[in-house]
Order: structure tokens, then C-alpha cells, then sequence
């Protein structure tokens, strides 16, 4: 692990003035950076501690509900305004990572976590997210836990994070603070940047802007959710493959529908194409079974990923028969 | 008559036993200037300890390596196996992903500070009475654990115990004791 000097401002525009600096890393819960830099995939010199700062409540702010970007991600999941606002967002924290990890992690962090693609977190490897244009030895390598949906010829890892995924279903935005003093709101599923030439840079996020909080929008489909998560063992896994779901049905007709998945992107996957398929339908069996086939539109599966694709058409239906049931 | 030599006495002074003959390193690279050390005054189970250390210090080598507590554990040092399980205000953490300056001022409690002098914790005479351990190098973290766990109100089926311990490896594979145990620590403690 690189040295570092570690500051610990008490102001959120403090953070983002010394976070701005090269080299400079932001640590919050600290439970990815702390592999990250101990197997040298990363480095800071200076490590800006936002402990202190006052980001952690988590309020209703008339039809949005708040969540302060360092609530850990236990407090998230317990939270009674989450579960009634947003419950796949507590199903899914729920189903992420291990108790103690879930007292540590926080919310805006769970955001960010690094992709788990083994290449990029062992140096030893040619990785073009870690090191720009040393090749991508997973696409014709062990891929199978890596994504079918929007990967380049560049990069094919995941952002591997069940959080953010019934979050882009609820179309969250996160709150952002600058450098320069200036606040701004980005829609959660585009904080992520799609992988293309450039997968080092995975994020729009700008030099010093700190994640404050994310804003959850409310809606009947929103508080009618649910998260299903399919992993290689019953507990403490990350995700082959899982979908957020939420629906608001009128008379038997989908009225609105949210569907979101995890595991198989490179990014939180809106599933654009089954909500199409759904919205304004009489709902059915046979409408389940074609949204679900329309999950995998565009999808690039590799070698040893193929699987992803029936295991992501057999999620959405599960998920879809979960949330109407 | 001599005291008898612990284990615990020869790991202790094998750290001090810096005059032991040493390969010459004349040859090798200089290695970078440790960063400096600063002193981070540790609140550890009620008692304040002050070391000297680098920023990049886990909690876990702080206490294992500059405190001499040895009983939190290192498996993975990587956040995967549930070894290092210590509370920090009352709430489980791993000790591995910590570092140990942003825990001044917080409460950590670590294994050894579950007992009353010689009473045993209910959550360890429970992990005694049903043999909870093959190996024990996870035994404490799996303690830590399920201290929390009763605690948290996890404890209504086997099967929730078992979903809220899945951070505590054991490859002994003893899972079926340690749940027996903690169903007994937690029914004892509603009783």
C-alpha cells in the first residue's frame, strides 16, 4: 500500500476543495478502498476522511425521499421511509455483502464500489481499467462473471453493486457537490459512464465532487417492488445476475413498470425494452414471458457468460411473477 | 519456583528478538522511508492505549501488532472471512478494512474484552458447551458475530441465525454447532 497523509474536513466544500487535487482519494467507509489499495490496484497520497461531515440522515422531503450519502448501508435497509418509499432498495442492501461489511459501507460509497473482475483487481494482469490501453485479457479469458450487456471491445467488467440497481429502477438521481461550490443533481443511472475507449473513467463525476445524497422519487410502481438476486451461493455473493422490479397495475393493465438489473451489465441496466413490452398491457403469463425475452435485447455474451443470458430472461420472470403475485 | 512459559510469552518476545542474526541486506534496494508515525490514542475494551502509527494501519495490526491483541484474528485481511470481527460502538466490523486513526474516540471492543475476569460471556460459554470449533482461528470473529447478531434480534430461526452469520467463514465447517450455540446464547437471554 502507497503512503498517505489523511485529512478530515468538517465542511462538505472543504472535502471537495482537497479532493481535488491529484491523487487525492475521498474515503467513506472505506470497505473496497481498503482491498483496492492494499493489493496496490490503486494508490492515494492524500486520503480525504469525510467522517465528519453531516451527510448521513435519511428524511422525506415531501415526494422524495432523501438518503444521505454516508448512512451506512445497514441504517439504509432498516430505514422505515426506505422500506415504504423504496423496498427493493433495502431488499437488495439487504442481500449484498455480509452484516459487518453493511455496518461499514455507506450508501454513496456502495455507488462507486470497483468491479470485481479478477484481472483489474490483480496487477499482475494487463487490465484497461486499471492501466489505459494494456489490453483486456477477460474477453477471451474468464468471463463468466462478467457482463453480456453494454461492454466494449476495451472492457467487460460490472459494476458489480446490488444497491444502485432498484435505484436506477426508481430513477434516483444523486446530489452532487463541486470544487467550485456548485451543487448539481445527475440521474443515478447516468453517474455511470458506459466503458467505450476509455473504462478508467467510469463516472461523470468531475475532480472533488462529492456524492451528498441520493434522491428517490416517489411512485405507486416504486413502493411496489421487489429485488431478486441469483449468486453462486445462498449468502454473502456477489450477483450472476439480478432485477429490480416495481409495477403499478390498474384493473389488471400495467399502468406503470420499472425494471432494473444487476450482475450482467457494465453499468446498473435499465431493462428499457420489457418495460415497453408491458406498459399499457393487460398483464399475463404470456406478456411475462415475452417482457422477459426482450431483457437480453443487445446482449454480447462470451465465452463462458452465455449462461447470463437465459439466467437473466429467468430473473426478470421470476421477479415480474414476485412483484404481481 | 519458575512461572510457567505460555505460548502467549515466546510469541511476545519473538517480536522484540530484533538482535537475531540477520541475512545482510547491503545488496538489496533501500526501501522507501516509512511514512512517519503518529500517535492515535485507541479506546480498547475501556482501557486507552496510545501507539505510534502509520496512517496506512488497519485496526487489525494495530491491535494485534503494536497492542498485543492477539485474539482478533487474521484470515483473509481482505474483508471475506469474518476473522477480524470486532465491535466499534457497539456495532460489528471488520478490523482488516478499518484504519486504526479513524477509530480514535470510537469504542472498540475485541474478544478479549467479552469476559468478566474469569466469567466467561454467555456468547462463549455457549460456543464451549456445544463445541462450536474445530480448529478455533475463527472462533473469535464468529463470537464478535453472534454477540451482534442477539443483539441485532436475529435470532427468530436457524435459518435467520444462519443468513446473519454468512460473514464468519469456518473451514473446520462447525456451522452446525456454532448455530446450536447461538440459539442457546439467545434463548438464555430471553429467558
Amino acid at each position: 500500500m502507497q503512503e498517505f497523509s489523511r485529512l478530515v474536513p468538517t465542511t462538505t466544500q472543504a472535502a471537495a476543495r482537497a479532493g481535488a487535487v491529484p491523487q487525492a482519494s475521498f474515503i467513506a467507509g472505506g470497505t473496497d478502498l481498503m482491498q483496492l489499495w492494499k493489493n496496490n490496484v490503486q494508490a492515494a497520497s492524500l486520503v480525504v476522511d469525510l467522517d465528519r461531515l453531516d451527510l448521513r440522515r435519511i428524511s422525506l422531503d415531501g415526494p422524495t425521499l432523501r438518503i444521505g450519502a454516508l448512512a451506512t448501508m445497514a441504517e439504509v435497509a432498516e430505514h422505515p421511509d426506505v422500506k415504504r418509499r423504496v423496498p427493493a432498495a433495502s431488499e437488495a442492501l439487504l442481500a449484498a455483502a455480509s452484516p459487518q461489511i453493511r455496518n461499514m459501507g455507506t450508501a454513496g460509497g456502495n455507488l462507486l464500489q470497483r468491479t470485481r473482475c479478477g484481472y483489474f483487481r490483480d496487477p499482475g494482469f494487463a487490465c484497461n481499467k486499471r492501466e489505459p490501453g494494456s489490453g483486456c485479457p477477460a474477453i477471451a479469458g474468464e468471463n463468466r462473471e462478467l457482463a453480456i450487456l453494454g461492454g466494449s471491445g476495451s472492457c467487460i467488467a460490472t459494476q458489480p453493486s446490488d444497491f444502485p440497481v432498484p435505484l436506477v429502477a426508481a430513477d434516483a438521481r444523486v446530489e452532487l457537490h463541486g470544487a467550485d461550490g456548485q451543487t448539481r443533481t445527475v440521474e443515478l443511472e447516468q453517474l455511470y459512464r458506459l466503458p467505450g475507449d476509455t473504462p478508467h473513467i467510469e463516472t461523470v463525476l468531475r475532480p472533488g465532487e462529492v456524492i451528498t445524497a441520493i434522491l428517490v422519487p416517489d411512485a405507486p410502481a416504486n413502493r411496489r417492488a421487489t429485488y431478486v438476486k441469483v449468486r453462486d451461493r445462498q449468502s454473502y455473493a456477489y450477483a450472476l445476475a439480478s432485477v429490480a422490479a416495481g409495477i403499478e397495475l390498474q384493473g389488471g393493465v400495467v399502468r406503470d413498470v420499472r425494471l432494473a438489473a444487476g450482475g450482467v451489465g457494465t453499468r446498473p441496466w435499465r431493462l428499457d425494452a420489457s418495460e415497453a413490452t408491458l406498459r399499457g398491457q393487460r398483464l399475463s403469463p404470456a406478456l411475462i414471458e415475452q417482457a422477459a425475452a426482450r431483457a437480453t435485447d443487445g446482449a454480447q455474451p462470451h465465452a463462458k457468460n452465455a449462461f447470463k443470458v437465459t439466467l437473466l430472461r429467468n430473473t426478470v420472470r421470476r421477479a415480474l411473477q414476485a412483484v404481481t403475485a | 519456583m519458575t512461572a510457567p512459559i505460555t505460548r502467549r510469552d515466546l510469541i511476545g518476545t519473538s517480536a522484540a528478538a530484533a538482535a537475531l542474526p540477520m541475512p545482510s541486506l547491503a545488496d538489496a534496494p533501500a526501501p522507501a522511508a516509512p511514512a512517519a508515525p503518529a500517535v492515535a490514542a485507541l479506546t480498547i475494551n475501556g482501557q486507552v492505549h496510545r501507539v505510534a502509527i502509520d496512517q496506512r494501519t488497519s485496526l487489525l495490526d494495530a491491535l494485534r501488532e503494536h497492542i498485543g491483541l492477539t485474539g482478533t484474528k487474521k484470515g483473509c485481511d481482505h474483508g471475506s472471512c469474518g476473522a477480524c470481527t470486532v465491535h466499534v460502538d457497539n456495532k460489528r466490523v471488520l478490523a482488516c478494512l478499518v484504519l486504526a486513526h479513524r477509530v480514535e474516540g470510537r469504542a472498540v471492543t475485541t474478544i478479549e474484552g467479552l469476559a468478566q475476569g474469569d466469567t466467561l460471556h454467555p456468547m462463549q460459554a455457549a460456543f464451549l458447551a456445544h463445541d462450536g470449533y474445530q480448529c478455533g482461528y475463527c472462533t473469535p470473529g464468529q463470537i464478535m458475530s453472534a454477540v451482534s447478531l442477539v443483539e441485532e434480534g436475529h435470532t427468530q430461526s436457524e435459518a435467520e441465525i444462519a443468513e446473519w452469520m454468512s460473514g464468519n467463514l469456518c473451514r473446520c465447517g462447525a456451522y452446525t454447532n456454532i448455530r446450536a450455540a447461538i440459539q442457546d446464547a439467545a434463548r438464555a437471554k430471553r429467558a
